[in-house]
């Protein structure tokens, strides 16, 4: 096992798009949050707005380029043809996507967590300039607060759970072009989807299964009764898809001639 | 055959002999029908008048057959041939329904809304959606002449209050209508001349009130939001009445439009109280085209998922050949460079074209017609606005394949070309009409991006005069059709052009 991660940790260290990725990442969602924190506005106590929620408001365009990473490091070796020589070096297939969804964790959350505690700063100097005071209701956002912590935290998980999510389609799919078009349409035109559907049993169902807006979910920190899923459960529904990917990936990995 | 048409002859052989890009182009067409269908079918709508279902009633139509709202309370007499009437508003009450402080509870405030409107009018007859003109003094615009319910111009700006009265004028000749206001009655002002084609001889003249609903706006925990629209109505009080012309010389009063109960009273009806000279003209209601119905481009919710097929499909179209190593041969055939790209561009431009144009225009046709049977009413449109939303629409998928190669063929990577396509067109746009950002965000990225060209999809213009929550989340964009559509094809220039460029200076 050490020999494999060691192995796909080289080649991922050494080819050029990997790591610009995971800074990239680190970028967008801090400054994406820095922007959402600074146009949203609290002008009067009860102005209903989420204070975690926009703080955290990065992720949404985060998770595109940490989705990028497992489809730039999968479908590229499909690409040079590396693959076989990866395939040929350690035979056990399956150990081999295990090796890269941990090499793909653990990247992701260290560049999430990076993003995340940078995007909270952040958000905590702005928010405060737009009128989220404590005379509005809004206390400094601070990872002391319960529910801050927990949307804080589920936003890292949540960027591993994209990222593993897109291991696995890049797996099943191999062509990087196809493998973006579709891990970036189950994250981001699902909701839209949702949003189009006109009968509300069937959106809501829709909307508990959709991964970003259940996933997200665990970044709310006010009106959680409302929400259709809790934030926990969301964040189960978004893993539900990943482990979904992950043995479909496995399987024709597995059966399928490289 | 000259050098260009080879060109074009050997992309296109390239392309319909893939089968996965001939899958690709497929779909596009086969995606656009089928989840448009598919909403369509899913989407019911059904009224209620108190525990009883009843089918949805449809707006009528204005002369020039686009779907109105023509309720409110008129006061008038026949007129044959050319007349004039005169009247002195004098002031403005009213009475607005706020979103409930208690549940159940009703909550209602005194007050007129922006658009309550109060004044003289010519119309044909009294049916709803008949030719009309009308001066009128409004809530919180001024003094306003409309006609035939999408058009409207402003004349003077402050209104009625007590002490400030407002005289107005409405004269017909022919199918002339010209209204003028007042502050005294002996000095006139212009405020707008309308001609109403066709207009009998025999109409009707006389005073009306009108006051459109309350809109309110929330954002649900869904990520939309839910506008409501609440009663309100608005009370003027009209005196020096004075009609000139070939007239029976008596008030007759409608309530034009007024829903009726269970019990066949009506709900919320205007009225008029006539004390001496002075009428005191309450309405309900507004005069103005119709806005809140199904239009035909929310049918076309599967463009987004083509568009997406469309970006993969044009990326790999030429990253495929940098991986295959044909874009030696390619080159090889045609070492003018940039003709080889542009040759590229036109046959992938135009096969997404021809997808979507199919898909596009079979599914608006079906989609109103499923859509009629299931009780959603789709706002009628002129012809020449149907086919500029189905053609421009192809185009924007057509333009945006123009792009997504161009990114190919800068990047040479298909992921990285396939995420920045994403993030340029897909993203602004589900960002700005998911609700998920603030309004003006939204507007800004509608305006700026490449997204902007879905501009061309909005049927319905946004009427000044008319209260409603434009948005891009309701549908309404920035920038007109064309103007938006241009900013894409902009984009897709721009990328083509550096593409080019980048070819000529790279070795392949």
């Amino acid at each position: 096992m050490r020999r494999e991660l060691r192995a796909e940790w080289t080649k991922l260290r050494t080819v050029s798009g990997p790591i610009p990725l995971l800074l990239g990442t680190v970028v967008v969602t801090v400054a994406v949050s820095a922007l959402a924190a600074g146009a949203m506005s609290c002008p009067a106590a009860g102005c209903g707005q989420d204070a975690a929620r926009i703080g955290l408001f990065g992720v949404q365009l985060g998770q595109g380029l940490v989705a990028l990473l497992a489809v730039v490091m999968v479908c590229g070796e499909y690409g040079s043809g590396m693959i076989r020589t990866s395939l040929t070096a350690m035979p056990r297939r399956i150990r081999l996507l295990a090796v890269r969804a941990a090499l793909v964790s653990g990247l992701t959350l260290a560049a999430g967590t990076v993003a995340v505690l940078g995007s909270v700063l952040v958000a905590g100097l702005l928010l405060p300039g737009n009128g989220f005071t404590p005379e509005h209701g809004y206390p400094p956002l601070s990872l002391l607060d319960g529910p801050t912590l927990r949307a804080s935290a589920g936003s890292v998980l949540y960027l591993v759970v994209i990222a593993l999510l897109s291991l696995g389609v890049a797996t099943a799919i191999r062509d990087s072009a196809v493998a973006t078009g579709v891990v970036l349409g189950l994250v981001y035109l699902f909701p839209m989807v949702v949003l189009m559907v006109r009968n509300e049993d069937l959106q809501l169902v829709l909307w508990r299964i959709s991964p970003m807006n259940a996933g997200l979910t665990v970044q709310a920190t006010t009106s959680l009764p409302g929400m259709p899923i809790g934030p926990w459960a969301g964040l189960g529904v978004a893993a539900a898809w990943a482990v979904a990917a992950l043995l479909v990936g496995g399987l024709l990995l597995r059966k399928r001639d490289a | 055959m000259t050098g260009f048409a080879r060109l074009l002859r050997a992309e296109w052989t390239k392309l319909r002999t893939v089968r996965g890009w001939v899958a690709g182009l497929t779909a596009i067409c086969l995606l656009i029908v089928g989840l448009g269908l598919l909403f369509a079918a899913a989407s019911h709508s059904s009224c209620s008048n108190g525990p009883v279902e009843v089918p949805c009633p449809t707006p009528p139509l204005g002369p020039d057959g686009v779907a109105v709202e023509d309720r409110f309370f008129l006061v008038s007499m026949p007129l044959d041939g050319n007349g004039v009437i005169t009247a002195r508003v004098n002031s403005m009450s009213g009475q607005i329904r706020l979103p409930d402080a208690t549940p159940g509870v009703r909550n209602v405030t005194t007050g007129v809304v922006p658009w309550a409107k109060a004044g003289l009018m010519v119309k044909e007859s009294t049916e709803q959606g008949a030719a009309y003109a009308a001066v009128m003094v409004t809530g919180g615009h001024g003094v306003r002449m409309q006609h035939n319910f999408t058009e409207d111009v402003a004349g003077g700006a402050q209104s009625v209050s007590s002490g400030s009265p407002r005289w107005l004028r409405l004269t017909r000749d022919q199918d002339t209508i010209t209204g003028e206001e007042s502050p005294d009655g002996k000095t006139w002002t212009g405020v707008g001349t309308a001609r109403l084609e066709g207009l009998p001889a025999k109409v009707r003249i006389g005073l009306f009130a009108a006051s459109p609903g309350h809109l309110t706006v929330t954002a649900n925990s869904l990520g939309g939001s839910a506008s409501a629209s609440r009663f309100t109505q608005v009370t003027a009080l009209v005196d020096e009445v004075k009609v000139a012309g070939t007239t029976s010389g008596t008030w007759d009063t409608d309530d034009i439009g007024v829903d009726h109960n269970l019990d066949g009273t009506p709900h919320h009806p205007g009225g008029l109280v006539r004390s001496g000279g002075t009428f005191a003209i309450t309405g309900v209601g507004d005069i103005a085209p119709s806005t809140s119905e199904s239009t035909i481009e929310r049918s076309l919710s599967g463009l987004l998922i083509a568009l997406v097929v469309v970006i993969v499909v044009a990326v790999l179209f030429v990253t495929a050949e940098y991986r295959r190593g044909l874009i030696g041969t390619t080159l090889l055939a045609s070492p003018r460079r940039g003709r080889a790209l542009a040759a590229k561009a036109v046959v992938v431009g135009a096969a997404t074209f021809v997808s979507g144009l199919a898909g596009v225009a079979v599914t608006v046709p079906l989609a109103r017609s499923i859509g009629r049977g299931n009780g959603v009413f789709t706002l009628p449109v002129s012809t020449l606005t149907e086919v500029r939303v189905i053609v421009g629409l192809a185009g924007v998928l057509a333009m945006a394949a123009v792009l997504a190669l161009s990114l190919g063929a800068i990047f040479r990577r298909s992921a990285m070309a396939v995420i920045v396509a994403l993030v340029a067109l897909v993203v602004p746009y589900v960002l700005a009409t998911a609700s998920i950002l603030p309004d003006e965000a939204s507007r800004w990225l509608l305006r700026v991006t490449p997204a902007a060209g879905f501009a061309v999809q909005q049927s319905i213009p946004a009427y000044e005069h008319v209260t409603s929550y434009v948005a891009p989340v309701t549908g309404y964009f920035p920038l007109p059709p064309w103007g938006g559509f241009a900013v894409l094809c902009g984009y897709a220039v721009l990328a083509l052009g550096l593409a080019v460029h980048r070819l000529n200076g790279r070795d392949a």
